[in-house]
């Protein structure tokens, strides 16, 4: 498979130089949160207290994955949706988060909120958890393990390919993809 | 009178739910790798093949295909002359689905109440539609159904005078609006006529029929043609990255309506399209 190597944690240059459309294939350490983690992340914030992992830097993954069958260290693994973190993303951008990764388009906010921090946004293949689950290499739980598949696990994957969406100078491949290939009479 | 036992139904359901989140059906890999013929974009063929690939290992590796294993929707086709016997058939088919996701590992996504959000933690209650219909055969089809292409779903009730170009426009817009969130290639179900939840229904029976059958009146068939080269000059593509393949195929069921109403009901579906179907051979009596 093709695609630009990527360290994880991300380097601020790195991040400068890379463009919507980009393909990308990750190496280290990702965090899994989705609704009911971002709730918690959120109102342990409200509430002044720590995070129970430090978020700047970091990159976040949408995913709720099937229970780990026997011998295997997860089960499969695809991108949720992310607009439904939309109005719980902010104050994580603000706190350091560098990147996030889930499929379809993000709010206006959140896409103006990427520009500011210098963050950006990247899809996985919804629909494709069993072949993305082969790229995760050990997932351990680091928070709110009551909450099951949406706890809060910390990855660590190796050439997880993920594509651009939308980089830190407002390229958005949604946009521009859908501009390139209609043809609407 | 044909006897059925209520143990067949949840040994059955269960495996059925193992299979359809871990089986590609052939309808779908043969769609995807002619959608690769077809399929200018790049990013657009790199996602056909992933998943593709992604099928080859959810098989081999007993892996579901994506992590949401979906509510277990469940459709019944109970002819006259069955009887089932040994308990009660709906709780048969819970039994069923609650076996079904705890031994094949998959995801428990049910709460049990839409505003409390507890999950039930066994992936019940399944969404159960029971029919009869004649015959002494007794049909069950179990079709897993995913948040992402639900959430994007739309229903509206039309006036008669839309017409046709009401549902077009209807149809496209949704999954215009859709964009990437339900994974995108689609399968796209219309339900036409009936009454508000008739049309839902209908909708979500035509995700039923397989990729490559054309529609058995020629005027819905033809439509369908219509609105599916509609949906692939968008440009959204595969998993909206750009593309001309957005969607795999678009299925319509009608109804009979009211002389005001025109329902028009849209249930998106991901390109696995889940779904498997066993017919249950009885006992005679």
């Amino acid at each position: 498979m093709k695609g630009k190597k990527i360290k994880l944690p991300l380097q601020e240059e790195e991040i400068k130089d890379l463009k919507r459309g980009d393909r990308l294939l990750l190496s280290g350490t990702l965090y899994t949160a989705r609704d009911a983690a971002h709730k918690r992340l959120l109102e342990a914030l409200d509430r002044g207290e720590e995070l129970p992992f430090r978020i700047k830097g970091q990159v976040i993954y949408y995913v709720g994955p099937t229970p780990p069958p026997p011998g295997k260290v997860i089960g499969s693994a695809g991108p949720t949706t992310s607009s439904r973190m939309d109005s719980l993303t902010l104050p994580l951008l603000e706190r350091g988060l560098k990147g996030m990764i889930g499929k379809g388009s993000r709010s206006e906010e959140v896409k103006r909120a990427l520009q500011k921090h210098g963050a950006f946004y990247l899809a996985a293949v919804g629909g494709a958890g069993a072949f993305l689950s082969k790229k995760i290499k050990s997932a351990r739980v680091v928070a709110y393990e009551d909450l099951g598949p949406e706890a809060i696990y910390q990855l660590e994957v190796e050439d997880f390919p993920v594509v651009v969406i939308n980089d830190i100078h407002g390229g958005d491949l949604y946009e521009e993809g859908k501009a390139r290939y209609a043809r609407e009479k | 009178m044909q006897i059925i036992m209520v143990e067949d139904i949840t040994r059955n359901v269960a495996r059925m739910c193992c299979e359809a989140n871990m089986h590609l059906g052939q309808d779908v890999k043969v769609a995807l790798e002619r959608a690769l013929t077809i399929e200018e974009s790049p990013a657009g063929r790199e996602v056909l093949k992933e998943l593709l690939e992604n099928a080859e290992i959810a098989d081999k590796e007993r892996i579901p295909l994506c992590q949401d294993t979906g509510v277990a929707v469940v459709f019944v086709e109970m002819g006259r002359e069955v009887i089932i016997e040994g308990g009660d058939p709906l709780e048969a088919i819970n039994q069923g689905v609650e076996k079904g996701y705890q031994e094949c590992y998959l995801r428990k996504s049910m709460v049990g109440d839409p505003l409390k959000r507890i999950n039930t933690g066994t992936n019940t209650p399944a969404v159960i539609h029971w029919e009869m219909v004649p015959g002494d055969k007794l049909k069950i089809t179990v079709a897993p159904k995913g948040g992402g292409s639900e959430n994007m779903s739309t229903l509206k009730v039309l006036k008669p005078a839309q017409g046709e170009k009401g549902v077009i426009d209807f149809v496209v817009e949704t999954v215009r609006e859709a964009g990437a969130n339900p994974c995108p290639p689609l399968v796209v179900g219309v339900g036409l006529g009936g009454t508000f939840e008739k049309a839902a229904l209908l909708a979500k029976k035509a995700l039923l029929r397989p990729l490559g059958q054309a529609h058995s009146d020629s005027y819905y068939a033809r439509l369908e043609e219509v609105i599916l080269e509609k949906v692939n000059s968008l440009g959204i593509g595969p998993q909206g990255f750009g593309g001309r393949i957005t969607a795999l195929a678009v299925h319509i069921e009608y109804f009979a309506a009211h002389i005001a109403s025109l329902p028009v009901a849209v249930n998106l579906n991901c390109h696995a399209s889940r779904h498997v179907e066993r017919v249950f051979q009885g006992v005679k009596k």
